[in-house]
């Protein structure tokens, strides 16, 4: 595992945030090894666990308990699709159906930890290509403009399905 | 990210922390807020003993509108005078109750608004070190707000001798990660520390005793922190009269689900009703339907059917308390009503179902969330919503057996009020609500008979030959 200087620069300056305990910055590290390497591999855990003079332990329990962190690597442009009741009520699970079957990725409703397909959710399903992967997530806090749907960082509101094949070939 | 689409206020609304969000051409960055009065609050703010403002807050009746609805200035005056440990302020921005959408806004377009609230909160409170906790699917809400935070140090409004008044305040930016329950707000101090969002055992109640770092905190909503710069700018008094008492100033409410126009609205609280909502302002249902049920206040409230009818206590004429029937329709939309009638204005997130709905399926959607968002510390809460989620799972698959809902009431019951934190209630109420005022529809998908007892041979008595 290379970490590269600016990555470095960024991880000190993350827990330069917390002069009162290090062990605050375990998330914000989680998050930078996140974007940096794209999940959380069993070496970053040692490496961050090291960094902040903690047990692994300390680390890998956080990894298990928040959703966001991955611990396989997703597709090159990762899609958060919100589930929850208002973008439900608005038609979000047949979204989820047509980013599937417009990337190639099996789905049958909304899966992974919500008792569904395996794979949508942490390890975390990637399309034949490698180009796409599909999650699905609870409430993205945006319930008057469902469905909404997140594509790496870019947020997007009251997606259509006729409006898939446009949005995702803006990710190459 | 394409700009979002600009919506034009509705004429009753009152736009207070709003006022900016979806104005043509106004931007987040600092010279669009100095150009607009941006930090002329703080300057009026540092010239002011900071308990007179914690005095102004208390006066202004604000209160908290993260879902509790608890006094803001109560929560201040818990922080003991000549405190010697130091003090932490935490802004909560972990907006993630299901059908609440506000504190999106205020970041993604009005990021200085909500610096400016903390800043004054912190001087107010003697804080030095402040966190603004952000949830994790807010990537560039984050970005916004590190951006906003570092164009107000860059002109004096925070950092070192904050107008050369000698006070000093950081703040920084925390991002979560994906976990509901970080807006407990001792799970979102747990968080912060670097651990599981396990909230914490009570008492003590309240952060402002041990807190952050086992130091006394406060955390507060990021509306509450934005309305403390307006109640500087107003006066305590003054806000207080906006709204009605003990339910003073304006709040943001989002609708959503089926109604013609959904979206956000900032009101005088109290001053229409739940029928003037939802039909005036949001276009009333969709053709040819007809609301069924209302959740009025975040997924956790209890469930309204669109046709039930209240008995509250009003003032009459003579100023004597009376007893008046209500529809639901007629509830005000503010604190005190929606809790006499049974639920709760909560976070201000108005979820409408209407006559095409299937009660089941809905409450399973709210199943499927609480059941994945229980932190997993308690016992009754961890199984609980689990297993309401399996027994809803099954009826859907058509596998519901006749006494599935007396089984998720029962399971419901024994949840609320046995946790550690209100997400006991908050995960039970739902369930406990949707069975009760749904039967017909429960009962439909539930018409399985009961597997039949274990036979007498098996029974624990006879196997053990009755004797004990």
């Amino acid at each position: 595992m290379q970490i590269p200087t600016e990555l470095t620069a960024q991880i000190d300056e993350a827990i330069s945030h917390y002069p009162v305990s290090k062990r605050s910055a375990s998330l914000p590290l989680l998050h930078l090894f996140q974007e940096h390497f794209g999940y959380i591999s069993e070496e970053a855990i040692l490496w961050i666990a090291e960094k902040l003079e903690l047990q692994p332990i300390a680390i890998l329990e956080l990894v298990t308990f928040y959703p966001m962190f991955r611990r396989t690597p997703p597709g090159k442009h990762h899609i958060r699709v919100c589930k929850t009741l208002s973008c439900a009520l608005a038609g979000a699970e047949q979204l989820k159906a047509d980013l599937c079957k417009a990337t190639g990725i099996p789905c049958d409703g909304h899966g992974g930890c919500h008792g569904g397909t395996p794979g949508h959710g942490d390890p975390v399903a990637v399309s034949p290509d490698g180009k796409f992967s599909i999650e699905s997530v609870e409430c993205l806090a945006s319930c008057g403009t469902g469905p909404v749907l997140m594509i790496n960082d870019d947020f997007y509101e009251a997606v259509s399905a006729e409006e898939i094949p446009n949005l995702l070939s803006q990710y190459k | 990210m394409p700009a979002p689409a600009r919506r034009i206020p509705h004429p009753r609304e009152k736009r207070m922390v709003f006022a900016h969000i979806d104005r043509e051409g106004y931007t987040p960055d600092i010279a669009c807020y100095l150009s607009n009065g941006g930090y002329e609050d703080l300057k009026k703010a540092v010239t002011m003993a900071p308990a007179d403002i914690v005095n102004e807050v208390k006066a202004s009746a604000l209160r908290g509108r993260g879902g509790a609805g608890f006094p803001c200035g109560v929560k201040w005056g818990f922080i003991r005078p000549g405190e010697t440990k130091p003090i932490y302020l935490i802004c909560n921005a972990d907006e993630s109750e299901p059908g609440t959408f506000k504190d999106r806004y205020i970041i993604h377009q009005d990021p200085h608004q909500l610096i400016e609230g903390m800043i004054i909160s912190a001087f107010a409170l003697n804080v030095h070190l402040a966190y603004l906790y952000i949830r994790g699917e807010f990537p560039q809400g984050a970005k916004i707000l590190e951006k906003a935070i570092a164009e107000a140090k860059a002109n004096g409004f925070l950092g070192k001798n904050i107008l050369g008044t000698g006070f000093d305040l950081e703040i920084y930016v925390h991002r979560g990660a994906g976990a509901y329950i970080c807006g407990e707000e001792t799970g979102l101090i747990e968080s912060l520390e670097g651990k599981r969002a396990y909230p914490r055992i009570k008492p003590p109640y309240f952060p402002a005793v041990l807190g952050l770092y086992q130091c006394p905190t406060i955390v507060n909503n990021v509306e509450t922190l934005c309305h403390v710069k307006h109640i500087v700018r107003m006066g305590g008094a003054e806000f207080a009269k906006i709204g009605t008492p003990n339910n003073t100033g304006t709040r943001i409410v989002g609708v959503s689900g089926d109604v013609q126009r959904p979206g956000y609205f900032e009101i005088e609280v109290g001053s229409m009703t739940l029928g003037e909502l939802l039909n005036d302002l949001c276009g009333g249902p969709k053709p040819g339907r007809k609301f069924k049920a209302i959740i009025p206040g975040g997924s956790s409230a209890k469930v309204f059917r669109a046709d039930e009818r209240f008995k509250i206590k009003v003032k009459g004429q003579d100023g004597a308390m009376v007893e008046k029937e209500i529809g639901v329709m007629d509830i005000p939309m503010d604190f005190d009503t929606m809790a006499a009638c049974g639920s709760m204005a909560g976070s201000g997130g108005v979820i409408v179902m209407d006559d095409t709905r299937d009660m089941v399926e809905t409450l399973n959607n709210l199943n499927q969330f609480y059941a994945h968002e229980s932190c997993g510390q308690c016992t009754p809460c961890r199984e609980g919503s689990l297993w309401m989620r399996k027994i809803t799972d099954r009826m859907l698959a058509d596998g519901g057996v006749e006494s599935d809902p007396a089984t998720l009431a029962s399971v419901s019951n024994n949840i609320a009020g046995k946790t550690i934190c209100a997400f006991g209630e908050a995960c039970s109420w739902p369930t406990m609500s949707f069975v009760a005022k749904f039967p017909e529809e429960f009962a439909a998908r539930a018409t399985k008979p009961i597997p039949p007892p274990t036979p007498p041979e098996f029974l624990s008595e006879t196997l053990t030959g009755g004797s004990h």
